[in-house]
């Protein structure tokens, strides 16, 4: 009798309950997460609302995509991670189409073509890719011995570098990188050697100045430029970059209070309701809005955390901390760009900034962990 | 799928991932540190830099500038008002593509190449941060209408409104009043910066420079929110300016029309005194120009042309003008020769025709070849008759004459209340030997004593040595100003007088009444149908030195080289209560020339201020 056994006798009363009750307990939901993100995006809206100088378009908006992303969330949350699995090929592949059909009839703004026009609607696949690449990606490693081995990590890099790239030539440095980031956390955490690590790491060394001379493109080298001196160019690129630290110092401990922002309701920051929102936040709301954001984030990344680490299968697990990791990315480098300490990348601060895709890309993504966190139920 | 499924080992997977998931975990705690000490740096440690920068960022101090004080005649008339004019400006801090939103512009407004040009000298220059910069002034309600629907996508355009200066009598009064025009690159550096901040306007020339400091105001500020496009979004704090003090001139816009329409198609200056309170009722100097073209900014070519046409339209000759004075001197020195005892009221000489000095073959002619005849000092001054003022000069001497005639105001400026004020010239052996490093000779003093030679004056000189006259020896400067809108009317200090013997003065008031009213008067044809006694005297001031014995041919010289006609007149000659100075440059003769304008003006001064009416209501206007 093996341990797996007995734990699985242990486990009979309950798994009764499971087969039989009915409501609740059939759910797949994860309560504290969804308390967090319920948190999170009601805060949001609050912000928004300010930022977007008391708009209640934006807001309502806003609002519709949030109510969508719930919805996702939850059928995400009630599909077996094993389904999730075994179709993780069917989203890479769409998504990778959309990207190429990108190429031939997308839309765009300020030379870079990222939209796709569905009558009306408007659609950015490069934001599937990043929900699909992590999942093509636990779901290929998963199933395969662990620490992967050189065949499969060249498949695996396969499997990411198409997507990236094709997100890079439109041109999207900043989701480029994140998409491959979501796909290499898969990689890293499946214990990808020591050794390969090192030839990464020695690879990026090259490619960067690779990137600045033959793939970067002007305005891209810019931002990082501004980032450098912000003061080089105060009407130009450093503009942006000079009013969100003005915003964000200006608001000191308590803030000047919602709906009070200077910087933000006299229009000096820009984006202020997209990629800048944290500035608003942070100059509304002070450093104690801004710790109690971060100490929110860290709340929803630590259940990830814990939800990876208590998965039942090597896919959930690799999903999982994937998905938890990337989550933090996004956090990180967008409150790192607007208080400029990174360049200016398009990156969305999750769960607060508008915008529709972003937002329903990250509740699927949260509905998958909540799979993941309640596979148990399903039993093994 | 099933690759090496056997040699799966679950436990050694699960560890690795739980160590690197660990690991990422305090990574991303580690970053989230990083978050939070930035955010602590920016909002706690720099917390007053970034506030600061905020509320400059917002909150701009905006100068209001004073309205100007306004200018009004005796009458009440406006002479020199402000009306609001739309500007078209830029504020280049807030345009990305400068070039690009100029083209843009002219689409919708029009903008011509001057505008341009100086759009671009002006945003060159040195100023402050995210202050407008003209680039079409007075725009029209429907270019206003199409500013107000295409603003939105125009960042940096803003309308704003001003104070523009506006001369509803134009040319008439362009010399006395002046204009003002925008502050150039020299006067930057010599305005107070404070009083001047929100002021593009400065004055000129004439009262709007003179009185510039009374004319100004006081500047107001206000504190106000703006976006970050450079719009207001509200007043937090204003200080209202100050305005400019109103001026009430003596000055008479009636009497002012009809000697400018008594000058028109004429090079020449009308001065009109009152001789009660030595107030300037008129002073006209034509041509003239439209001083509104020097508000709004004047064309290069237009300015050009003013500047290089032979009439000099922008020269105050009233001021500027310097001419011989010549015969409208001989009542001055007239006087000093009775008062020195140079000649008695009885005394007579011969008119041959011409004088000579001992000892020297120069004849010095009279204008009539043949001679006056015997003539007494009466019959001297309402003929005009030279050869007895050379003689009576020469005999007075240089010294005395040159001390009255500085008495009569010749050489010495007038102190009217106007910039640039010629000094003209009261020659003298001390001014000869300043000027000239020559000795005087006594064929000088001959020249002088009817004022030629090296004599010369200013129509305003003229006037006042008419006033003096009138006045019988009041010394007393002229002045425009009649009050400032809170102050009390301006008195004199007080004045001294040239001293005479009042049956001195009485003769020469006779003899320059027999100028206009006597058969043979020099200017006997404007005392026909005359209400009033009239006391003158005639002038004609050569331009071209005539060589000796040489005929002064009227059909030989060209008309810029005529003889100037002057005439000076006061009038009621029993009871003085105004001066004239006239000019007419190249009007060959005072008596045709000149005379007449004087008559109209002093007709009109007589009509518009009867003698019942001035006493009843101008008695609070008499300086005591």
């Amino acid at each position: 009798m093996s341990q797996g056994d007995f734990v699985r006798r242990l486990q009979q009363p309950g798994s009764g309950v499971y087969t039989t009750a009915s409501g609740w307990q059939k759910v797949h939901l994860d309560f504290l997460l969804f308390l967090l993100l319920a948190v999170l995006t009601a805060f949001g809206l609050f912000v928004l609302y300010s930022a977007s100088g008391g708009s209640e378009f934006y807001v309502k908006r806003q609002a519709m995509w949030v109510a969508i992303g719930f919805v996702a969330m939850f059928i995400t949350a009630q599909i077996s991670p094993r389904l999730l699995a075994r179709w993780a090929l069917l989203p890479w592949l769409g998504g990778v189409f959309l990207l190429v059909a990108v190429i031939f009839f997308g839309t765009g703004a300020k030379g870079a073509q990222r939209w796709l026009d569905l009558g009306g609607f408007r659609f950015q696949p490069s934001e599937v890719l990043k929900i699909a690449v992590p999942l093509m990606l636990a779901s290929y490693l998963g199933n395969r011995h662990l620490p992967p081995r050189f065949a499969h990590v060249v498949s695996a890099l396969a499997l990411i570098l198409i997507p990236a790239g094709l997100v890079i030539i439109q041109p999207d440095l900043g989701t480029s990188i994140l998409v491959a980031a979501s796909g290499f956390f898969v990689l890293f955490l499946a214990g990808l050697p020591k050794r390969y690590l090192a030839i990464a790491a020695t690879g990026i060394a090259v490619a960067v100045p690779m990137m600045w001379f033959y793939l970067m493109r002007d305005y891209q080298k810019q931002r990082i430029l501004t980032l450098l001196d912000p003061q080089s160019d105060k009407l130009g690129a450093g503009w942006n970059i000079m009013q969100s630290t003005t915003a964000i110092g200006s608001g000191g401990l308590h803030g000047k209070g919602w709906m009070q922002g200077t910087q933000s309701q006299l229009d000096f920051l820009p984006e202020s309701h997209t990629d800048f929102i944290i500035a608003v936040l942070a100059e509304e709301f002070g450093l104690m809005g801004v710790l109690l954001l971060l100490l929110l984030y860290l709340l929803v990344i630590g259940r990830g955390i814990v939800i990876g680490l208590t998965a039942q299968s090597n896919f959930g697990r690799l999903l999982a901390g994937s998905i938890i990791l990337t989550f933090s990315i996004y956090v990180f480098v967008n409150m790192a760009m607007v208080s400029g300490i990174l360049p200016v990348v398009g990156v969305p601060l999750p769960l607060m900034s508008y915008g529709g895709t972003s937002i329903v890309t990250l509740m699927l993504g949260f509905g998958m962990l909540m799979a993941i966190s309640t596979e148990k139920k399903r039993g093994v | 799928m099933i690759d090496d499924y056997a040699l799966k080992d679950p436990q050694r997977d699960y560890r690795i991932f739980f160590a690197r998931l660990v690991f990422c975990g305090l990574i991303v705690l580690l970053l989230m540190a990083v978050l939070a000490w930035r955010y602590h740096h920016l909002q706690i440690s720099r917390y007053a830099d970034f506030a600061a920068r905020s509320d400059s960022n917002r909150i701009l101090v905006r100068p209001v500038p004073p309205p100007r004080g306004l200018i009004f005649d005796r009458n009440g008339v406006l002479l020199a008002d402000n009306r609001p004019s739309f500007n078209l400006t830029i504020v280049t801090e807030l345009t990305r593509d400068l070039d690009g939103l100029v083209q843009e512009l002219q689409a919708l407004v029009t903008i011509s190449e001057n505008d341009i040009d100086k759009f671009r000298k002006q945003q060159q220059r040195r100023r402050r941060p995210y202050q407008p910069v003209p680039i079409r002034i007075g725009l029209s309600q429907e270019e206003l209408g199409v500013l107000a629907v295409n603003e939105h996508r125009l960042p940096g355009v803003q309308v704003t409104a001003e104070q523009l200066r506006h001369y509803p009598l134009g040319e008439k009064l362009a010399h006395v009043v002046g204009y003002v025009s925008r502050i150039n690159d020299q006067e930057i550096r010599t305005l107070d910066p404070v009083r001047y901040r929100g002021t593009h306007m400065v004055g000129k020339t004439g009262l709007e420079k003179k009185y510039e400091n009374q004319l100004l105001g006081e500047v107001g500020y206000e504190k106000v929110e703006t976006n970050a496009r450079g719009r207001v979004m509200r007043v937090l704090e204003r200080v209202e300016p100050v305005p400019g003090r109103d001026l009430y001139l003596n000055l008479d816009s009636r009497l002012q029309d009809v000697a400018f329409q008594q000058l028109t198609g004429e090079r020449g200056a009308v001065v009109v005194l009152d001789a009660v309170t030595g107030g300037v009722l008129a002073m006209v100097s034509t041509p003239s120009f439209d001083p509104n073209l020097f508000v709004s900014g004047i064309s290069h070519s237009t300015y050009n042309a003013l500047l290089n046409s032979p009439d000099r339209p922008l020269f105050d000759r009233v001021l500027m003008g310097q001419y011989p004075p010549g015969s409208t001197v001989k009542p001055a020195y007239g006087l000093a020769a009775l008062q020195e005892g140079t000649v008695s009221a009885g005394y007579r000489t011969f008119d041959g025709g011409f004088y000579q000095l001992e000892n020297d073959e120069r004849k010095y002619r009279d204008w009539k070849r043949t001679g006056h005849g015997w003539v007494t000092l009466k019959d001297a001054i309402s003929q005009s008759c030279d050869t007895f003022f050379y003689d009576l000069g020469f005999r007075m001497g240089i010294d005395t004459m040159a001390e009255y005639g500085r008495l009569f105001g010749l050489g010495v400026r007038s102190g009217v209340d106007m910039p640039g004020e010629a000094e003209g010239i009261m020659p003298s052996r001390a001014w000869k030997r300043g000027a000239r490093g020559q000795a005087w000779f006594h064929g000088d003093t001959v020249n002088t004593s009817i004022g030629q030679g090296y004599t010369l004056a200013t129509p305003m000189q003229l006037a006042v040595m008419t006033d003096r006259l009138a006045n019988k020896g009041l010394i007393r400067k002229p002045s425009l100003l009649r009050k400032l809108i809170d102050t009390q009317l301006l008195t004199q200090p007080e004045s001294r007088r040239i001293e005479a013997a009042e049956e001195h003065w009485a003769f020469i008031h006779q003899s320059m009444e027999e100028v206009v009213h006597h058969s043979r008067g020099t200017a006997q044809a404007i005392g026909k149908n005359i209400g009033y006694r009239m006391a003158g005297k005639t002038g004609t001031a050569q331009v071209v030195g005539m060589k000796q014995d040489e005929e002064y041919d009227v059909e030989k010289v060209a008309k810029r080289n005529r003889d100037h006609a002057l005439f000076v007149a006061f009038a009621p000659a029993e009871d003085p209560r105004v001066a004239v100075s006239v000019i007419v440059e190249n009007g060959e003769h005072g008596s045709s020339a000149a005379a007449p304008v004087a008559r109209a003006v002093v007709d009109a001064y007589m009509q518009h201020f009867p003698v019942e009416s001035l006493q009843l209501t101008d008695s609070g206007g008499a300086l005591e």
